[in-house]
């Protein structure tokens, strides 16, 4: 008897939870401006906002060998060696379609160099996302005869040792995507960056909404820096725009199951969304199908390059913009290897531009009998063969 | 409760005493569903206009049939932990054969029968036959299935699904306004109903699981039992895949992920017992529909992530030890 009440005390208690929950409302948005965010780093957003405006060095026919100007460049001469080379790389993981997408052209263009007689060996490692294999598999690399290093980093912190012990061997170092806290590497290549990628998005529905509406966000998960920095770009613009109302800021997991139940609740709890900004695009078919399903009108939704969304969006003449994190870095990373075997100077910190697909160009880039999960800035259609190749499979 | 806890007005026959009595002997599960019904529609009605509603049912449906699945396993006194992989690798198959044309469909849906049947007969024969416990057995195989979906598919979805295919899981049957995705739950409710409760299949089922050297004993293949067991539950995760990708699409390789946890979830807070022998098809139908629920009421309430997660938690817990707590009592 005592332990049914206690029982059923301790459902009243979480009844009250629920009740006690729900008036606060406080959604990661407000608890963001109570205490100062750790990812947050005004300095970087400006900067990468300022490089959003500049126009880079090189082809836009070729963007991954583009480059913003700098004046720090990196002499390889002591470098130079004669091919074939063996090139090694320590991937983070092919655990996304993003990553996928880049690892395929990757391997493509060194195809290519094998072709040309450039290189004669390609070893890959690939750490799971787990920053303590990927501190082993570049040990083992540095006892195989590698020309050069490439690391794509699962974490900033616990792979800077590691970069600066590869740097240490003598041998040049090559990273992408994810930074490190040393400067010990060769060259260190990325995109933009986070909060122009945020900022891209939210700029643009916040004049597509003439600065009045109702916003939902959506992101994938909280404390990755990568995408803690896009929602702080899209936080700037959403605040300063006093008639924008962000309605909600939800976590989806990149899940469409997930997205499509959270973005139905919305529209029965608010009723009109005038807006969805996401930090991702995976998602967004689902998004789309969510508001399809619940016979609301579609509202402009920002997405990212990958193929599925860019069919309907081409499809159905949606309203929408798609910011890219290009995953034809990784195609730069060889680019760069060649560059610095061949004894050829390359940038210390090369920043690549950040195109965007839009109304106007999805035309142009969506790639109807491709697989959804592509991502057209891998630039894939600019190596011969390579397309086909994925229509193959 | 004995005879001697029994209140005298009981033993007289009062009214009260026998409503007492009738109440507790309804499964918490069910007061728990209706008090999320009742916190729902005060923070927001217009989730049960029709509409809503049918979301509601088309995202719920496909836990609901993998949930029943399980249910089948965990009675049997097994487990069964590779139904989550199973989801992943029947989509991806299923969409890598379609390849956006819907003449593959019937090819599509041969093999991911043949697929789901060949896993639960390893599931079945490692676990009854080299008598690997089943926990150690399909985790194996969530490992399994999981690496070689990843290796047959490069890392990303291959091929496309067609509007036919995810007709299931996302339209309604003919002009009627049902989902074909609650037609499909109501079958498979029914279908195992009938199964666990009017045959003679079903006694065994829950003969094997209370007592496998006693079933064995008197003559019940318990092998047999289990195997069969094992197919209708990586069945149940095929169709349960159909109905999920019908509802949200493919956009990777994460679709199954977690639906062995939450299938397991739903079971146990329907009532279906970890160690076998007892459970029902409603309770575990009224689990996964609960936990659908939760996880609806935590986005009507827009809680901060990190409490969503102890709620659900805490819910979760306090159903189970107050199910738990009724049977010892009982």
């Amino acid at each position: 008897m005592r332990t049914q009440r206690l029982m059923s005390l301790l459902a009243l208690v979480l009844v009250a939870l629920l009740f006690t929950g729900s008036p606060q409302r406080s959604t990661n948005a407000q608890v963001a401006t109570e205490t100062p965010n750790p990812f947050l780093s005004m300095g970087d957003l400006n900067k990468q906002l300022g490089l959003l405006k500049d126009k880079p060095l090189g082809d836009e026919k070729t963007p991954w060998l583009q480059m913003f100007k700098t004046d720090q460049m990196v002499n390889t001469t002591s470098f130079k060696k004669a091919a074939p080379w063996t090139l090694c790389f320590s991937n983070a993981s092919v655990s996304n379609n993003w990553r996928v997408s880049g690892f395929g052209v990757m391997n493509a263009d060194v195809d290519a160099l094998k072709k040309a007689g450039k290189v004669k060996d390609f070893i890959v490692t690939d750490a799971g996302e787990k920053a303590d294999k990927q501190i082993s598999d570049i040990d083992d690399l540095l006892t195989r005869n590698c020309d050069l290093i490439i690391i794509s980093p699962t974490s900033t912190e616990q792979l800077t040792p590691a970069v600066e012990k590869a740097a240490a061997s003598g041998k040049p170092v090559v990273v992408f995507d994810r930074g490190v806290n040393t400067t010990k590497y060769t060259t260190f290549i990325h995109p933009i960056g986070g909060y122009a990628f945020g900022n891209v998005g939210a700029d643009f529905l916040v004049k597509q909404l003439n600065g009045k509406g109702n916003i939902l966000a959506l992101r994938i998960l909280p404390g990755v820096d990568v995408l803690e920095t896009r929602w702080l770009a899209a936080k700037q613009i959403f605040d300063a725009n006093k008639d924008i109302k962000v309605v909600g800021v939800e976590f989806d997991d990149n899940d469409p199951a997930k997205t499509k139940s959270i973005v139905t609740d919305y529209i029965q709890r608010v009723g009109q969304i005038d807006g969805v900004w996401m930090d991702a695009g995976e998602a967004s078919v689902a998004v789309y199908e969510a508001f399809v399903d619940a016979g609301a009108k579609v509202p402009p939704i920002t997405s990212e390059d990958v193929n599925g969304w860019l069919k309907i969006w081409n499809d159905k003449k949606l309203n929408s913009i798609a910011p890219t994190y290009p995953s034809f870095q990784w195609r730069t990373a060889i680019a760069a290897a060649e560059m610095i075997l061949d004894g050829e100077p390359v940038p210390k910190e090369w920043i690549l531009p950040q195109p965007s697909v839009t109304n106007d160009n999805v035309k142009d880039y969506v790639q109807k009998d491709l697989p959804d999960t592509y991502y057209v800035f891998s630039s894939g259609s600019t190596i011969s063969g390579y397309l086909d190749s994925l229509r193959k499979k | 409760m004995s005879v001697i806890d029994t209140p005298y007005s009981a033993v007289e026959g009062s009214a009260l005493a026998k409503a007492r009595a009738a109440i507790t002997r309804v499964p918490v599960i069910y007061a728990v569903l209706v008090v999320l019904l009742i916190l729902i529609y005060w923070r927001t009605p217009a989730f049960f206009q029709m509409n809503s509603l049918v979301a509601f049912i088309r995202s719920a449906a496909p836990l609901i049939v993998v949930a029943i699945g399980q249910m089948f396993v965990l009675v049997s006194g097994e487990i069964d932990l590779s139904v989550g992989s199973l989801i992943t690798v029947a989509a991806a198959l299923a969409a890598k054969i379609i390849d956006s044309d819907s003449a593959n469909i019937g090819t599509a849906l041969l093999v991911v029968i043949v697929v789901a049947a060949g896993v639960a007969l390893i599931n079945a024969v490692v676990t009854t036959v080299f008598h690997v416990p089943s926990f150690a057995t399909t985790l194996a195989m969530l490992l399994i299935a999981q690496g070689a979906i990843s290796i047959v598919t490069n890392g990303a979805p291959q091929g496309g699904l067609t509007p036919e295919f995810r007709a299931l899981g996302r339209n309604n049957f003919a002009e009627t306004g049902i989902p074909n995705a609650l037609l499909v739950t109501i079958a498979v409710v029914l279908g195992s109903l009938i199964l666990l409760n009017f045959t003679t299949f079903g006694r065994r089922v829950y003969a094997v699981g209370g007592n496998a050297a006693a079933a064995r004993l008197s003559g019940i293949s318990v092998g047999r039992i289990k195997g069969a067991c094992f197919l209708i539950c990586s069945l149940c995760g095929a169709l349960g895949s159909i109905l999920l990708v019908g509802f949200s699409g493919m956009s990777s390789l994460n679709v199954g992920n977690g639906f062995e946890f939450q299938s397991i979830s739903a079971a146990v807070l329907g009532g279906v017992a970890l160690t076998g022998g007892r459970g029902s098809v409603f309770g575990a139908t009224a689990g996964a529909l609960a936990l659908q629920l939760v996880f609806r009421l935590l986005n009507l309430l827009s809680l901060p992530l990190p409490f969503r997660l102890t709620v659900q938690g805490l819910i979760i817990l306090g159903a189970v030890a107050v199910g738990s707590v009724r049977r010892s009592r009982s």
